[in-house]
C-alpha cells in the first residue's frame, strides 16, 4: 500500500489537470458568456444611441458619454438617487432592529417557539410579486385593510399609494415586512453562537437583561451584525419588483429609485443607450458597497480564525 | 411584538374571506386556474429548467474548486462573489440586447438562461465550500482504489453532498418561480407568460379584481408554503450559509 499509493498519484496528477479545468469549464464558459459579454456589451450600449430601431438595423452610433450627460441632467436623476437612498435607509434600520428584537426573543427557548419562528419565513420565501400585490391589496384607499383599520382607530383614511408624500413610505413599509426574516434567520444564527456561560456570568455579577445585552450581546453580535447590513444594503440597493408592483415607480416618480428608472428608461422609453448608463452607475454603487462587504467578511473570518 | 410581526403574514392568510364570501372565493380560483393555469405551467417549467441547468454546471465546478487545487480557482470564487452584487435590472438590460440578436426573446431556453445567471453563483458557492468539508481520505481513498475523477466525482462527491445539493436546488427553483425581473424584461407575453408577470398584468389593469388576484397570489404561493413546511431545514441552511460562509 505504501509502495503503490505514489505510483497512481503522479499519473492522474499530470493528466488530472485536464480533468480538473474540464469540470471547472462549464462554469467558466457560463460566466464568460452570461457574465462578461452582456455587461461588455452594456458598457458599449450605455455609449450608443440604441433605441428600438436598432434592433433591427444593427446600427446604434457612436455617442461617447452623452447618455451620461443626459441622465445627470436629468432632474429624475437626483429624484431616483434621493428615492434609492431612503429606501435603503429605512428599509435597513427597520429590517434590522426589528429582526434583532425578534432574534432576540426567540433566543429564549419556550414552546412554539421554532413554529412561531419558522412561520416568520414565510414573507421571505413568498414571490416578491406576490407579496406586492397583497400588500398593494391592503394599502387600497377604499378597500384595504390598513385603511379599515385606521378608520377603526379614528384616524382618517390615508391615501397609501395615490400621494406623493404616502407612496415611499408605503414601499419602504412593505419592503421592511420582506426583509424582517433574513435578519431575523442570521442574527439568530449569530446570537446562538454566543455561549450561554457568558450571559449566566453576567447575571450572577448583577446585570439586568438591558446591561446584559447591552454588554455581552451587542459588543459579541458585531460580525455578524456587520455582515447583515453589508448584504441587506446590496440587496437593498437593487431591490425592484416590490416597488414595480407596488407602486410602479409612480405616483408623479415619487418611488422611482434607480432601478426602477432604468427599467423605465430602457422598457418603456426604449433608451436602452440612457437605460445602460444608469444601470452601470448603479453597479457602480452596488460594487463599491460590495467590496466593504467582502472586507468586513474577511475580517469577521479572520476574527473567527484568531 | 410576535403578533405585530406575523399579523401582516395572517391577513395575507385570509384576504378573500375578509371581503368576500365563500362562493365568491372559489369563483375567484376558478377565474385564476382558468387565467393562470397556463402561467403556473410555464413557471413550473423554468423553475424546473433553472434548477437543471444551475446544478449540471454549479456541482463540477464546486468539486473542482474545493478538492482538486485548480490555478486561478480562487480569482473565479472572488468573480462569482462579485458577480452577485450586480444589480439584476443590470444584467436584464445587458442580456435584453444580446437576447436581442439571438433570438432568445420569448423563449423558454433564454429564461432559463437568465435565471441561472443568478443561481449558478450562489449554488457554486454553496456547494464548494459544502465539498471542502467532505474529507480529503474519502476521495484519496477512492482514486488509490483505481477511480479517476469522474469516478471520484459520481460516486462518493455527489451522494456525499446530496444535502447541499437539495438545498442548492431548492433555491434555484426558489428564485426561478419568484423571478419577475427577467420574466417582465425577457419576455414579451406573446407566446407565453410566467405566473408573476401574470400576477403584475393582473394588478395592473386597473379594473382590481382582488378576489381573482388574491386567489392567483395564494395559488403562486403554494411552493413556498410548501417548501416551508417540507423543507425548513435546507431553506435556512442557505440563507446562513449563502451569507455567511465564503
Amino acid at each position: 500500500m505504501t509502495l503503490a499509493a505514489p505510483v497512481p498519484r503522479r499519473g492522474p496528477r499530470r493528466d488530472g489537470r485536464f480533468t480538473a479545468w474540464a469540470f471547472l469549464l462549464p462554469a467558466v464558459a457560463y460566466v464568460v458568456v452570461f457574465f462578461g459579454y452582456p455587461l461588455a456589451a452594456n458598457v458599449v450600449t450605455s455609449t450608443q444611441d440604441y433605441t428600438v430601431k436598432s434592433f433591427y438595423t444593427g446600427e446604434a452610433p457612436f455617442v461617447g458619454l452623452a447618455n451620461y450627460a443626459a441622465v445627470l441632467a436629468n432632474p429624475l436623476f437626483s429624484t431616483a438617487v434621493l428615492n434609492t437612498v431612503l429606501f435603503t435607509a429605512g428599509s435597513l434600520v427597520f429590517q434590522f432592529g426589528i429582526g434583532l428584537a425578534l432574534a432576540v426573543f426567540f433566543a429564549g427557548r419556550f414552546p412554539g417557539g421554532a413554529l412561531l419562528r419558522s412561520l416568520l419565513l414565510l414573507p421571505w420565501l413568498l414571490p416578491l410579486v406576490v407579496s406586492g400585490a397583497v400588500w398593494r391589496w391592503m394599502f387600497d384607499q377604499d378597500h384595504g385593510v390598513l385603511n379599515a383599520a385606521s378608520r377603526l382607530i379614528g384616524v382618517g383614511a390615508v391615501p397609501w399609494l395615490s400621494s406623493t408624500a404616502w407612496a415611499l413610505p408605503a414601499v419602504i413599509l412593505t419592503n421592511i415586512w420582506i426583509g424582517i426574516p433574513f435578519n431575523l434567520v442570521i442574527l439568530h444564527g449569530g446570537l446562538r453562537a454566543i455561549p450561554a456561560s457568558l450571559h449566566e456570568a453576567a447575571a450572577l455579577d448583577g446585570a439586568g437583561a438591558w446591561q446584559r445585552f447591552r454588554h455581552v450581546t451587542w459588543p459579541l453580535l458585531r460580525p455578524v451584525t456587520g455582515i447583515v447590513l453589508m448584504l441587506g444594503l446590496v440587496y437593498t440597493i437593487k431591490v425592484f419588483d416590490v416597488i414595480m408592483v407596488v407602486t410602479g415607480g409612480g405616483p408623479a416618480n415619487a418611488t422611482q429609485t434607480l432601478t426602477t428608472w432604468s427599467y423605465r428608461l430602457s422598457f418603456h422609453d426604449f433608451a436602452f443607450g440612457q437605460g445602460a448608463a444608469v444601470g452601470n452607475v448603479l453597479i457602480l454603487a452596488a460594487t463599491a458597497f460590495g467590496l466593504l462587504y467582502l472586507r468586513s467578511a474577511k475580517a469577521t473570518l479572520a476574527e473567527a480564525a484568531a | 411584538m410576535v403578533n405585530a410581526s406575523l399579523q401582516p403574514s395572517g391577513a395575507l392568510l385570509r384576504p378573500d374571506p375578509a371581503f368576500f364570501p365563500v362562493g365568491g372565493t372559489l369563483e375567484g380560483y376558478r377565474k385564476a386556474l382558468a387565467t393562470q393555469g397556463p402561467n403556473l405551467v410555464s413557471s413550473v417549467v423554468i423553475a424546473l429548467g433553472t434548477v437543471v441547468v444551475s446544478l449540471v454546471i454549479a456541482a463540477p465546478a464546486s468539486y473542482a474548486l474545493a478538492q482538486l487545487k485548480v490555478r486561478g480557482g480562487t480569482v473565479l470564487v472572488f468573480v462569482l462573489l462579485i458577480v452577485q452584487l450586480i444589480p439584476g435590472i443590470v444584467m436584464a438590460n445587458a442580456l435584453y440586447t444580446v437576447f436581442g440578436n439571438l433570438g432568445l426573446i420569448d423563449s423558454y431556453a433564454g429564461l432559463v438562461l437568465a435565471d441561472a445567471t443568478a443561481t449558478i453563483p450562489f449554488a457554486v458557492l454553496l456547494l464548494r465550500a459544502f465539498m471542502i468539508s467532505v474529507p480529503r481520505e474519502l476521495t484519496e481513498a477512492s482514486r488509490v482504489d483505481g477511480a479517476g475523477y469522474w469516478r471520484t466525482f459520481f460516486s462518493i462527491i455527489l451522494p456525499v453532498s446530496r444535502n447541499a445539493l437539495v438545498t442548492a436546488g431548492l433555491f434555484a427553483f426558489l428564485f426561478a418561480w419568484a423571478d419577475f425581473l427577467f420574466a417582465v424584461t425577457l419576455t414579451t407575453g406573446q407566446s407565453f407568460e410566467p405566473i408573476t408577470v401574470g400576477i403584475y398584468r393582473f394588478v395592473g389593469n386597473q379594473s382590481a379584481d382582488w378576489n381573482g388576484i388574491m386567489a392567483t397570489a395564494v395559488l403562486a404561493a403554494i411552493p413556498a408554503a410548501v417548501l416551508l413546511v417540507v423543507a425548513q431545514r435546507y431553506v435556512v441552511a442557505g440563507l446562513t450559509s449563502g451569507a455567511v460562509k465564503d
